[in-house]
């Protein structure tokens, strides 16, 4: 899978990392949101779709092959 | 005359359910997505009903936060508190950019950081709860300093200030304050802080109020500004946080069976699943997300016109069966992480990861240094904030 994250967008809520901490993390400066891997394996499936699914700000898109 | 079907809003929560939305409100959701309300001074707004419409209209750059845009929703109640404080009713780009110079220290990894001194606060408070009178009143012992003394440590409020600043928040959102007391209380409070920030444009430390004041120094904010961010900070946190601790216990005390799991867990991963549940179910803010609409937008086969207002009551949308299955009841056990108790968009709270840890602290400490905690009164007995814009109660009396 695919992830991505349009940083302008994210307010840094925090809900991605809480979702998948291995794929997802925050920038010391602003909170704002950067991703670890880009192509996560399958195990981390289920976090990054939740992260989809909480994302206040419809930031994440996930593209499934 | 089809006036008279418009329902008013707010509706009562029935008696004996304290917990629960008032019956009228699910009525509505199992009616329409959509229902225009009447308030208090009769004008009226649509009331969006299901979870799916909410956080789509509370995402969609078409609906305003802004209360002096034409339709914005009347406040709640002719008492409710007036004022814009900063970026909460404000709008992108504005929005954006001053909430952004305040979102590094409420990272999730900077707020866990916090951690230990949180779990200090806490079991200090309890310490002291159980050293003193029993049965005590859990609100003013208990819920409410903690997020008093957390902002503190947060925003860098010195040690010895802790006093002055307890008391004035207490007094700011205390039953038995007067209108004026409390505006007097928040306008000292408003002082002290613009006080402080003054002193770290001259001399900055490492805390919250040294990055606003930089901020300060830079231009991007006026000494203004800067206080009323550094306001919004303490009042979106504190009464919110505090209602969740004592309106929590005491769900948790009518639920003894999830109290028991709670207690006896030690699993962090539990505790922080129990707390998203209490979150979803107890919702306090359960007068809704108000907004304005700017441009037409068409919703569910319905089209809410630019000029009108919108209420988004979340309590609801965490009680819809859709989302959530038997959505009544309280399920520490249950994924709840998708409840709006933090509303959605680009408002969504952004003291989240610190109010999550902080209640991950409390729920996971209270019931097991006091294993035998009770109210001390019949539940028609508390008091609860019916009329108040965060739900919760103003007295928990507890005995152990
Ligand atoms: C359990 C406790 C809390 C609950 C239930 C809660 C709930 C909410 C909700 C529903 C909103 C959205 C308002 C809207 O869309 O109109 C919000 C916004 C906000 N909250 Fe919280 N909150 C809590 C704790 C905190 C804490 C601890 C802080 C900070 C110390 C905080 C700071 C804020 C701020 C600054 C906003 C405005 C965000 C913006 O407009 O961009 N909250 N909160
Ligand atoms: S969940 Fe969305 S808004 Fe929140 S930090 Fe992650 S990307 Fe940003």
């Amino acid at each position: 899978m695919r992830v991505e994250l349009d940083e302008p967008k994210c307010v840094a809520s925090g809900q991605c990392v809480l979702a998948a901490p291995e794929v997802f993390d925050q920038r010391d400066e602003d909170g704002i949101a950067f991703l670890l891997d880009e192509t996560p394996g399958a195990d981390s499936l289920d976090g990054v779709r939740e992260a989809v699914a909480v994302c206040p700000a419809a930031a994440i898109r996930l593209a499934e092959r | 005359m089809a006036d008279t079907l418009v329902p008013d809003f707010p509706m009562p929560r029935a008696a004996r359910c304290p917990f629960d939305p008032p019956p009228a409100l699910k009525e509505l959701q199992q009616q329409a997505p959509l229902v225009k309300v009447r308030q208090w001074d009769g004008s009226e707004s649509w009331l969006v009903t299901r979870y799916a419409d909410q956080r789509a209209l509370l995402g969609d750059p078409r609906v305003s936060a802004d209360p002096d845009r034409p339709g914005y929703p009347t406040k709640a109640s002719p008492a409710a508190g007036e004022g814009k404080l900063s970026f909460i009713m404000m709008d992108d780009p504005e929005h954006a950019r001053l909430r952004r110079m305040v979102t590094a220290p409420f990272a999730v990894k900077r707020v866990e950081a916090l951690r230990p001194a949180v779990q200090r606060i806490v079991d200090g408070l309890i310490d002291d709860l159980l050293a003193g009178p029993n049965p005590a009143d859990l609100v003013e012992t208990f819920a409410l300093p903690i997020p008093s003394l957390v902002i503190c440590e947060l925003l860098g409020v010195p040690y010895a200030d802790h006093a002055f600043f307890q008391d004035h928040t207490k007094t700011m959102v205390h039953r038995d304050a007067t209108p004026e007391q409390r505006g007097q209380a928040s306008r000292e409070v408003a002082a002290y802080l613009a006080g402080l920030i003054g002193e770290r444009v001259t001399r900055p430390q490492e805390d919250l109020l040294s990055g606003i004041a930089g901020r300060v120094i830079a231009g991007e904010l006026t000494h203004q500004q800067a206080t009323e961010m550094a306001l919004l900070l303490l009042i979106a946190g504190h009464e919110t946080t505090a209602n969740m601790i004592a309106l929590g216990t005491l769900a948790l005390l009518q639920h003894p069976d999830q109290l028991a799991l709670l207690r006896e867990s030690d699993d962090p991963r539990f505790i922080a699943g129990a707390v998203e549940e209490l979150l979803r179910y107890l919702h306090i803010t359960h007068l809704g997300r108000r907004r304005a609409v700017t441009e037409d937008i068409e919703i569910g086969g319905q089209v809410v016109k630019a000029g009108e207002g919108l209420i988004m009551v979340n309590e609801i949308g965490n009680r819809d069966p859709e989302v959530f299955a038997d959505p009544d009841r309280l399920d520490l056990t249950r994924d709840a992480r998708r409840h709006v108790a933090f509303g959605f968009g680009v408002h969504q709270c952004l003291g989240q990861p610190l109010a999550r840890m902080e209640l991950q602290v409390v729920y996971g400490t209270l019931y097991r240094r006091i294993p035998t905690l009770r109210p001390a009164c019949a539940l028609e007995d508390v008091p609860f904030k019916h009329d108040a814009f965060i739900y919760g109660v103003h007295e928990l009396p507890v005995a152990w």
